[in-house]
């Protein structure tokens, strides 16, 4: 069996593009990945027939070894109706994903950053624990100012990660800033009366900004959302918040 | 007997088409004809085992085309037993989402958009239990995946369409990665039916073949959740209607074990990648139930769970002998129910209590001790406490492992066991969370409205307040768009589950009795595999042992 190498060669192309395509987070670069890969693959499964021959048509005075073998033919023809199918699901995806979240981008899962928020939370109260040891052992005794301290950033430790669960309890749309999901609203930006996401408060390069759009960001939006569960019930913090929630952490114990 | 075998695919095909064109009315005739094809199939498989079991395995070609050019169907007494299994549990499951809908006073989306991709989704798993070619396994992956897609975003929430796109994307790849296998399969052998590759494979040079069972390996770990390619279960599943989530967690998977099963002892007897897949096995045993044990939320526990149990059937397969191969089997029906009961108990619990969350969960034990019963019986099964059918399974498995020797099995010996352990343990820790510790203080009130699922739209807020209380006309007005997908409008007033829309849930201390009876049936499921545990393992290993000879289903295919 002799095999076109111009089909192998552009089944790779074709296969390296979408596969690429498939690796991005926008849904409508996905499903032209999928359209894309789709066809190399197509052309992987007619290239295993061989070389090409006659049409596989039965008429008088017809070679039947010349004629093309035509079961490939009809796998690749099943697998172009899937993907057709497939093609049009992911298209009302990206169309609902689009109206839902005012973005078609897929954004991190919320048990993700939860599992990443508590290693943190652990990695932080034991540092804070040690400071406030070293220093009980340098004085030789805790003072009161220093053992408030001490529990003030622990109290603001832990109402980071209650706002987190609460947060991710709601299940709420993702936007994929981490910085407004978690944290919420950045308070200087908010009291300059910036737009939300306009400055690239969350630390997180490239095209966060135009995942911000989803409603979430939105404080009026965010007030608005019930929250019947008991002890939970700051949202995301109030914008105007004094401290700074990112240095929490350590912050108490300089 | 031959001209049943095509009917548990048809059945529910023909019957989808029917549904789709009465469209959402005649509510009750239509689930009348869900129950009735689903039983049907039910009883089918059921005779199809019979069958298969008596008589050897039965094939048709579809057109009489004879292969390789025609459609083979084969259903021997592995394909009769899962499919058995199957169609009992995905029984159970309608008549528990019938249940939910029914306490929802929610029909349409239910009858509209759920009955018809279900009922796909189970033409699709059937079609993969009985597909005779490589082809005809991938069309029916390809129905039941685009029938789960449906499932998964049904509603089309943020969060499930999140959810969503993960799954549809990993399962899209590995179509393609299944296609690459297809193509590559048909230009080394010339054919892709089974019987036939079985003949051919053999004459093909090692590395080639080596090559070939890499790849479709890699396609049905995918499909299965074996370790290093799970990472989207997790993601995906506990979003989901508690129905679907069941419904995924005990099918979808099994299926990609079932593909791996076949095609192991089928077309690559002799297992040359035997190590890597014992490796695989029990990296998913440990890293699955580390997983769990790390995890906060019911659905996300059951979900760590489901890939670490994976493992072990997944052990059974690599170890490629009588009695490992007779263990996975048992295991494989025994996950199918257990894990489908659990998710099923989950959802239960969610509509009780508005949430899964176990830190927020308390005192079920004593408020409701029917679902404290209905849990406890399947954790303990899954945990594998000896007379249930759970042990009889790792019992059959760690034999095997014994028996078979060397370091690698014994260390899968060692990690399944420690791996029954650590799900004890996480079992135990869900109990006495959710059941045997007091409830936290201020637990809501009967008929509250959680907003666990998502609302989109700010005027869901005053309507959901209300609860079950707001009577017709109290809503925002009839047909809304409560953002189906479907665009099927939702009466005013009605209460819409998470079940189907995901817009809310109302929780509600007496359970609908359908969804009880349903989760008890499939608690009564797991332990008859227990009562039968005689004729259950005599009959695996009959199965396995017509796994390793081959030549029954080669001769029942090709012809003496």
């Amino acid at each position: 069996m002799t095999v076109s190498l111009s089909l192998l060669v552009a089944a790779a192309v074709l296969n390296a593009v979408g596969a690429t395509l498939l690796l991005t987070r926008s849904l409508t670069r996905i499903l032209l990945g999928a359209v894309v890969l789709g066809n190399g693959v197509n052309l992987l499964v007619l290239a295993s027939t061989g070389s090409a021959g006659d049409a596989p048509l039965l008429y008088p005075h017809i070679i039947r070894n010349r004629v093309t073998d035509p079961l490939p033919q009809a796998i690749a023809l099943t697998a172009i109706v899937i993907t057709l199918a497939t093609t049009a699901f992911l298209l009302s995806m990206a169309y609902r994903s689009h109206q839902v979240t005012g973005s078609d981008e897929i954004s991190d899962d919320t048990e993700d950053r939860l599992v990443a928020l508590r290693a943190e939370f652990l990695d932080r109260r034991g540092e804070l624990r040690d400071r406030y040891r070293e220093a009980r052992a340098e004085d030789g005794g805790a003072d009161a100012e220093q053992r408030a301290r001490y529990r003030a950033a622990r109290k603001r430790l832990r109402r980071r990660v209650r706002e987190e669960r609460a947060y991710q309890a709601r299940a709420n749309e993702v936007s994929g800033n981490l910085w407004n999901d978690i944290l919420g609203a950045d308070p200087e930006d908010y009291r300059e009366g910036r737009e939300l996401g306009s400055t690239d408060a969350a630390g997180r390069p490239g095209p966060a900004p135009a995942r911000i759009a989803g409603p979430s960001n939105d404080p009026e939006e965010t007030g608005r959302e019930p929250d019947s569960r008991p002890g939970e019930d700051s949202g995301h913090p109030p914008p105007d918040q004094p401290d700074d929630p990112g240095g929490a952490g350590t912050e108490g114990t300089r | 007997m031959n001209a049943l075998v095509p009917l548990p695919v048809l059945l529910p095909l023909c019957v989808t088409g029917i549904k789709l064109a009465i469209g959402p009315r005649l509510h009750r005739l239509q689930r009348f004809i869900s129950l009735a094809v689903l039983g049907a199939v039910l009883v089918l498989s059921v005779l199809l085992m019979i069958a298969a079991d008596r008589h050897g395995p039965l094939s048709v070609h579809l057109g009489d085309f004879a292969p390789p050019v025609g459609i083979t169907l084969v259903a021997d007494r592995l394909a009769g037993l899962m499919l058995t299994v199957s169609s009992a549990v995905t029984l159970l499951v309608l008549v528990y989402s019938l249940g939910q809908g029914m306490a929802d006073r929610d029909d349409q989306a239910p009858v509209g958009v759920f009955h018809p991709a279900y009922l796909i989704l189970v033409a699709g798993v059937s079609c993969t239990f009985l597909a005779g070619d490589l082809v005809n396994l991938y069309v029916g992956f390809e129905i039941m995946l685009v029938a789960s897609f449906v499932l998964l975003t049904i509603g089309g929430t943020a969060t499930r369409i999140r959810a969503g796109s993960t799954y549809v994307i990993i399962s899209l790849f590995s179509s393609v990665l299944f296609l690459i296998a297809i193509a590559m399969t048909y230009a080394v052998a010339g054919t892709v039916n089974f019987a036939q590759l079985a003949q051919r494979l053999q004459e093909v040079p090692l590395g080639v073949r080596t090559l070939l069972e890499a790849m479709l390996l890699t396609v049905f770990a995918i499909k299965a959740a074996v370790f290093p390619l799970a990472a989207w279960l997790p993601d995906s599943y506990p979003t989901a209607p508690a129905p679907v989530t069941a419904v995924f967690a005990g099918l979808l998977t099994k299926v990609g074990v079932y593909s791996m099963l076949r095609t192991e002892t089928l077309l690559f007897p002799g297992h040359r990648l035997g190590d890597l897949l014992l490796l695989a096995a029990l990296a998913s045993m440990l890293v699955g139930i580390l997983g769990a044990v790390a995890q906060t939320d019911l659905k996300r526990v059951l979900s760590f769970t489901l890939i670490s149990h994976i493992g072990y059937m997944v052990f059974g397969i690599a170890l490629a002998a009588r009695g490992s191969l007779s263990g996975a089997i048992v295991y494989v029906a025994h996950h199918i129910t257990v894990q489908t009961t659990l998710f099923l108990v989950a959802g239960l619990i969610e509509r009780r209590d508005g949430t899964t969350e176990l830190t927020r969960l308390g005192g079920l034990a004593k408020a409701a001790p029917l679902l404290a019963v209905l849990f406890f019986v399947p954790a303990m099964n899954l945990a594998g406490i000896p007379p249930l059918s759970g042990f009889i399974g790792k019992l059959g498995l760690m034999r095997a492992g014994i028996e078979a020797g060397g370091s690698w099995a014994w260390a899968l010996v060692a990690g399944s066991a420690a791996t029954s352990l650590l799900t004890l343990y996480v079992m135990a820790k869900v109990w006495n969370l959710a059941f045997w510790r007091d409830a936290p203080p201020g637990a809501e009130e009967e008929g509250v409205v959680l907003e666990s699922a998502e609302d989109d739209e700010p005027g869901d807020d005053e309507d959901d307040e209300e609860g079950r209380a707001a009577g017709p006309g109290g809503g925002t007005g009839p047909g809304r768009d409560t953002g189906t997908g479907s665009g099927l409008p939702v009466p005013a007033g009605a209460v819409v589950a998470a079940g189907f829309l995901g817009q809310s849930i109302t929780t509600t201390k007496r359970l609908p009795w359908p969804m009880l009876a349903a989760t008890g049936a499939a608690v009564a499921l797991g332990l008859s595999y227990t009562v039968l545990g005689g004729p259950l393992t005599t009959f695996t290993q009959a199965a396995a042992t017509e796994l390793l000879a081959r030549t029954p289903y080669i001769e029942a295919v090709l012809g003496r």
